[in-house]
């Protein structure tokens, strides 16, 4: 967190210095990126994002920053609400004079920062909401998104759910709209790899407030024979613990989005339920050398080891300054063009920003869970490139808004 | 068959840790009179200290001593809080000691990530209830058979208490009539020290005993926190057997409902507490309320409309802030935008809260209707922005006729509690009505029209629109019908008396205040340019309850001032630290000890003190304030 | 012919089998002053509460100003001209004393539901009428928070003369005053009626007010009326004195009660 003014006591004062600081350009020398993120009320997730992308504005400041100038990240705490996201936005935006808006997590968030960002006319860099809304049916030309969507996760796990002999499916996803649309393209996905299977029950605990003995007792009554889970944090943990002591998981194939990231996989600790199959991060196994290179950056200068949001805060700033360089401007419309299909290097391999709907080409690991050594990890992991896994570009044509 | 029966089951299994929570709250409630929001930060501390205390002792004994010894160690930080803070706030107006514990709970949160890390915790699992138990090829949890064999043992144990010591007599008696206790010569504060450290205790005991099927995790607190307070108005306040009773119903229906209603199990329990209320509006288990002896917290001084050398310092102070935009930023000017924005919704909840009697917790309902009305309109109906301003509100003002016809017909804590039910069954409808209202993702491009568009402009339309909202307000207090509303709250027995239909004049408020907040909303709305389930939920309407405490709830123009305050300070920190809950908690109830009549409150106290310099403070309150030690 | 104000036939209210009041019946005329007395328990808060519409006979009959007035709400009530005062005062703390008369004018021209006016201004002088009839004058600007006891019932009065009452009930109109304000204001009562005519009924337990204001007296025991009739009637009707020196009182003009019990 940075604190480049230093305000007085007095809340006048306070109002006095927001004024004053909108005058006071900042000088040439530097360029400013606003950061935003959901940092009190996710700190489990937000934590190792936060340290992802200090690393990357780290590297980038000791290579010479861009184009010679210094780069600098004014990060914003939202609390989890969109309207304070669009209060932070505008703070960053007429206050802080960023040269763009980066960052979220929450779908809702991030789509209150892009709505905020078309209309204000300034460049956004979403992070990691995984709506697909933010850059299809709610998609404009200020926003671009690094994170494999919700369709794309969707779709990567169809691939590998479709090879299941299961035919009665029963899905848990948390009653929102990230449970819900999650939920609603797995199924058609998969209903059209597989017009045989059946969706026998599906449950819609409220977000973070999962009472997971019913559900796992409801959901064992319709007999399945796989479970779609849409589940995460504290949720999962709860829904894991009642399905493992109920028995819920034995003998039927489970699909989890997310699970395998770090972030939901280690806290389950030994309790983590063995062969699902998940998207995920397993560090621990990737062996590129792009993500040698990060991963030795990483534990160097924090002592731990990153998580899946740590990759994003990393490449988000990367991704920035990429584009900042490429452009050599802070015009949001240069900024918009140098973007539009910039490729550049990340730990995962070379991304690619798309110009049809501005999704980046950042993919995920898909692969089992297992138990090592009383921990979760994910096994027989293979990366699949975001690029394999969206529509045709006319289905994308479509689902667009013109701009 | 067997199905059912284990579904029955596991729903006695959760009510257990809900019934623990919930009676330690009615506990406390019934003598204290204390509404603790920081119930729920107790249950999330004995899971964490019990969290600690299990990993470092090993086998049996560490366990289950670990999980007694957490709640007995978080019922210490309660006695601490009570002794520190809560004692010197027990004659404030009531629902002080409301945003006493609010402020409590903001700290709490911020405090357990400091001390135990963000990530989310798991804890062990309990010593021989780790496997399940086969019952005609369903597994029942043994954990789940140990904690549905618990709750009635607690609650017998309780009931022992109760009926068969001195001590629970005492309690007994104070629950029922707290003057008389007082008349007794028993030592009240050595009676509430106890019985809240009794409440903390049991709430920090259902948060330990969950280590075992749930992870701990900095949010717990607001998770079990309004499901709590459901249980315990179900079940009658102050009663025990009816916070076990309704902590087994609300399980159950939640058991069931997943059955048959997979989605809407996130509103069944605030719809049957909306039908609880209306068909018993004080609970099942729960008595009648005495009608109060004394007003609580009424200040003598009456109130009067603005002299006019005040009326010229207001008009000044406008036309100051009408000339921010000379000087100020874009930034300033959008943040003082919201600021107007807030003091309008803080002046409707005033005007029910203050002059009505009547502390809605569910304000943010109609503030959220006033803003879907704007973005039906603006996006769906493709109304001009004048007209959907206009009409927007009228969502709030719907909404308020409906709910405010039943929420009217009760009062106090049960009002409070009937409207927080509404507000939650509008924020589902809004949350999970993805087609019509986008769901938790809104509905975006709100924007304003170009006209409005500079932050200039849009500040000067705010400003205008709360001047013009407040000093309506402020006629309305000093008109007939405000005072026909005031003589309903101070005396309901004499205003009946005299020909005032109490309930119509409520009623009336309601949808004054209820359109009001609407206003607010609907310039909110293009504001932001969005709207979201946000601005309907449970925290907006606590910090509408907060900026009316803060400034004052027997002033006139404390909402405008706590709102200011509150707005201002909320997003400076913000913006400024991501520790921003423990800075604004800490700064809530340093205000609330310092300042327990409020910032304009206290200040009119030093102004009244200063003017009758004879010190003619009336035999009356200094007896009602001896009365009250 | 004086008019009857209110009349009362076989009036029964009965909680759980136990009558509390069993079969009443009286009338009361314009100017009259009525007291109605019985031992606690004798069913004197019941019949109060029945008269003025909080509570809802079993049968019988109650007709004011010739209207019926069972089952209707208290507000109805005194929209039909009747004034109340009770046992605990009830007046609105938070205002001043001129404030409170005013509400009860506002109530009373149906200015209600006005949200624009201003209430300061309303009837401000027939406020400061009232007060001054009961001697409250000079506290009109007063809180009324700050105001004695005695004072406060003095401020009831004038409340309840707001609607300009044909009829006034008035529940232990001294209880909890001195000696010397129950005389004082009883007094008060009684010429604010002759002059205007209006009825009062009260209950009261100082005896020593009930034979020096009443001009007739209603005794009730065990729910029924077992005594009717003027101070000196009642005043040696062996079975009132059997009920009253049972309890241990003695009702005698020259002894003084205590407060009331």
């Amino acid at each position: 967190m940075r604190r480049r003014h230093l305000l007085g006591a007095g809340l006048a004062i306070a109002v006095a210095g927001m004024a004053g600081s909108a005058m006071a350009q900042s000088e040439i020398k530097e360029i400013k990126i606003g950061e935003i993120n959901s940092y009190s009320l996710l700190p489990a997730f937000t934590e190792p994002y936060r340290k992802g992308w200090q690393l990357a504005a780290e590297e980038i400041n000791a290579a010479g920053g861009i184009n010679g100038k210094k780069l600098v990240v004014i990060s914003k705490d939202d609390g989890g609400k969109p309207a304070d996201a669009q209060t932070a936005a505008n703070e960053l935006v007429s206050s802080e004079n960023v040269a763009m808006l980066a960052g979220t997590f929450l779908s809702n968030i991030g789509l209150a920062v892009s709505d905020f960002a078309n209309q204000k006319k300034v460049f956004f860099l979403a992070a990691e909401p995984l709506t697909d809304a933010i850059t299809w049916s709610k998609g404009n030309r200020y926003t671009f998104r690094l994170r494999p969507s919700n369709y794309m996760q969707a779709a990567m796990l169809v691939e590998e759910a479709a090879k299941l002999p299961a035919k009665r499916w029963a899905t848990i996803a948390p009653n929102y709209e990230y449970g819900q649309s999650a939920v609603a393209v797995f199924k058609k996905l998969m209903s059209e790899k597989r017009p045989d299977i059946q969706w026998v029950d599906e449950q819609w605990p409220p977000q973070g407030k999962i009472d997971a003995g019913p559900v796992v007792q409801a959901v064992a009554a319709a007999n399945p024979e796989a479970i779609l889970n849409v589940t995460f944090g504290a949720d999962l943990v709860k829904l894991v613990r009642e399905g493992n002591t109920r028995g819920l998981f034995k003998g039927r194939s489970v699909v989890s989005f997310l699970t395998g990231e770090p972030e939901y996989l280690d806290p389950l600790k030994d309790e983590t339920p063995e062969g699902w199959i998940v998207t995920g991060y397993p560090w621990y196994d990737i062996k590129t050398p792009d993500h040698d290179k990060f991963l030795k950056a990483y534990q160097a200068k924090y002592k731990d080891y990153p998580r899946l949001g740590s990759i994003v805060g990393y490449q988000t700033i990367k991704a920035a300054a990429a584009i900042l360089a490429k452009a050599n401007s802070t015009d949001p419309e240069k900024l918009i063009a140098a973007t539009e299909g910039l490729s550049m290097p990340s730990p995962f391999g070379e991304i690619t920003f798309r110009k049809i709907d501005h999704q980046s080409t950042l993919g995920a690991y898909v692969g089992k869970t297992a138990l090592k050594d009383g921990k979760g990890v994910m096994v027989n992991s293979v990366y699949r490139k975001g690029a394999d896994y969206l529509p045709s570009d006319a289905e994308v044509e479509k689902l667009r808004p013109k701009d | 068959m067997a199905f059912y029966f284990v579904q029955f089951l596991t729903g006695l299994a959760s009510a257990a840790s809900l019934f623990l929570v919930a009676s330690g709250l009615s506990i406390i409630f019934g003598v204290t009179r204390i509404v603790n929001f920081a119930h729920g930060a107790f249950y999330m501390l004995g899971a964490y200290v019990a969290f600690t205390l299990t990993e470092r002792f090993s086998g049996a004994l560490g366990f289950w001593g670990g999980i007694v010894v957490a709640a007995l160690i978080v019922a210490i930080i309660g006695v601490l809080v009570e002794m520190v803070l809560l004692r010197r706030i027990y004659h404030a107006p009531e629902l002080f000691q409301l945003l006493a514990t609010f402020g409590l709970t903001l700290m709490v949160q911020d405090i357990v990530v400091m001390i135990w890390g963000p990530d989310d915790l798991l804890g062990r699992r309990a010593p021989g209830f780790k496997g399940a138990v086969d019952f005609f090829g369903q597994n029942i949890p043994s954990y789940d058979l140990f904690l549905i064999a618990l709750s009635p043992i607690v609650l017998g144990i309780l009931w022992l208490l109760f009926q068969r010591t001195r001590w629970g007599v005492l309690v007994r008696a104070a629950t029922q009539d707290r003057d008389m206790v007082a008349a007794l010569g028993v030592n009240q504060k050595w009676l509430f020290t106890s019985v809240f450290a009794l409440g903390v205790f049991l709430a920090a005991l259902g948060g330990a005993l969950q280590i075992p099927r749930d992870a701990v995790h900095h949010a717990l607190d607001l998770r079990i926190i309004v499901e709590v307070f459901v249980v315990v108005v179900i079940g009658g306040l102050g009663s025990i057997i009816g916070a076990f009773v309704a902590a087994v119903l609300v399980s159950e229906l939640n058991a069931f409902g997943i059955l048959i209603f997979p989605k809407i199990s996130i509103i069944l329990v605030f719809l049957v507490m909306a039908v609880v209320l209306i068909v018993r509006p004080w609970g099942l288990f729960g008595k009648p309320e005495a009608a109060a002896r004394r007003t609580p917290g009424l200040t003598v001084t009456p109130w009067r409309p603005l002299t006019s050398g005040e009326r010229l310092m207001s008009l000044g102070a406008l036309v100051l802030a009408a000339m921010m935009p000379l000087f100020a930023g874009n930034y300033a000017l959008t943040v003082g935008s919201e600021i107007a924005i807030f003091v309008i919704f803080a002046a409707s909840l005033h005007f029910l809260m203050s002059v009505g009697g009547l502390a809605s917790f569910g304000h943010a309902a109609y503030f959220g209707l006033g803003a879907y009305g704007v973005a039906f309109l603006a996006k769906a109906a493709g109304l001009p922005m004048i007209a959907s301003l206009l009409l927007g509100p009228v969502l709030g003002l719907l909404g308020a006729a409906v709910f405010g016809f039943f929420a009217v017909q009760l009062s106090g804590v049960y009002f409070a509690m009937l409207t927080l039910a509404f507000a939650q069954i509008v924020w589902s409808i809004a949350f999970q009505w993805v087609e019509v209202t986008g769901g938790d993702n809104g509905i975006l491009g709100v924007w304003p029209e170009r006209w409005a568009a500079s932050p200039a402009n849009f500040y000067w339309l705010s400003l205008g629109i709360t001047a013009l909202v407040v000093t309506v307000l402020r006629v309305m207090v000093f008109s007939p019908f405000g005072f026909a509303l005031r003589a309903t709250r101070d005396s309901p027995l004499r205003s009946e008396a005299i020909g005032i239909n109490g309930k119509r004049v409520q009623w009336t408020a309601f949808v004054i205040s209820g359109t009001v907040a609407g206003i607010g909303g609907a310039l909110f709305a293009y504001l932001k340019g969005s709207v979201f389930p946000d601005s309907v939920g449970i925290s907006l309407s606590v910090d509408a309850l907060v900026m009316v405490l803060l400034g004052g709830v027997e002033t006139v123009s404390g909402a405008v001032i706590g709102a200011i305050v509150f707005k201002a300070a909320n997003i400076w920190l913000v913006s400024q630290t991501d520790l921003s809950k423990l800075v604004l908690g800490g700064f809530i109830v340093l205000m609330v000890v310092a300042f327990p009549k409020g910032i304009v409150g206290t200040l009119e106290t030093i102004r009244n003190r200063r003017r009758s310099a004879e010190a003619k403070k009336s035999a009356l309150v200094t007896s009602r304030i001896e009365a009250a030690e | 012919m004086v008019p009857t104000l209110l009349s009362v036939e076989a009036l029964s209210k009965s909680y759980g089998g136990v009558h509390a009041v069993r079969s009443v019946s009286f009338e009361l005329r314009a100017g009259e002053i009525l007291a109605l007395i019985g031992p606690n328990g004798a069913g004197k808060s019941t019949c109060f509460d029945m008269l003025n519409g909080q509570n809802m006979p079993d049968s019988g009959r109650i007709h004011l100003l010739g209207e019926d007035t069972v089952g209707r709400k208290p507000r109805a009530i005194w929209r039909l001209g009747v004034g109340r005062t009770f046992q605990i005062t009830a007046t609105f703390p938070t205002m001043t004393v001129r404030e409170n008369v005013q509400v009860a004018l506002v109530s009373y021209g149906r200015q209600l539901f006005n949200l624009w006016g201003s209430t300061a201004a309303y009837a401000r002088d027939e406020a400061g009428r009232l007060l001054d009839l009961v001697g409250m004058g000079a506290y009109a600007e007063r809180p009324c928070g700050e105001l004695a006891y005695g004072d406060l019932k003095r401020l009831e009065l004038a409340i309840a003369l707001a609607n300009q009452p044909r009829l006034l009930l008035m529940d232990e109109p001294t209880a909890g005053m001195a000696p010397r304000e129950r005389i004082d204001l009883m007094r008060l009562t009684a010429s604010i009626a002759r002059e205007q005519a209006i009825g009062v009924l009260f209950t009261e337990h100082d005896m020593d007010v009930v034979f020096e204001h009443a001009d007739r007296i209603l005794v009730l025991n065990r729910g029924s009326l077992i005594a009717e009739g003027s101070p000196e009637e009642v005043r040696g009707n062996p079975q009132v004195r059997a009920i009253y020196l049972g309890e241990g009182l003695v009702y005698d003009a020259r002894h003084r009660e205590g407060a009331g019990a």
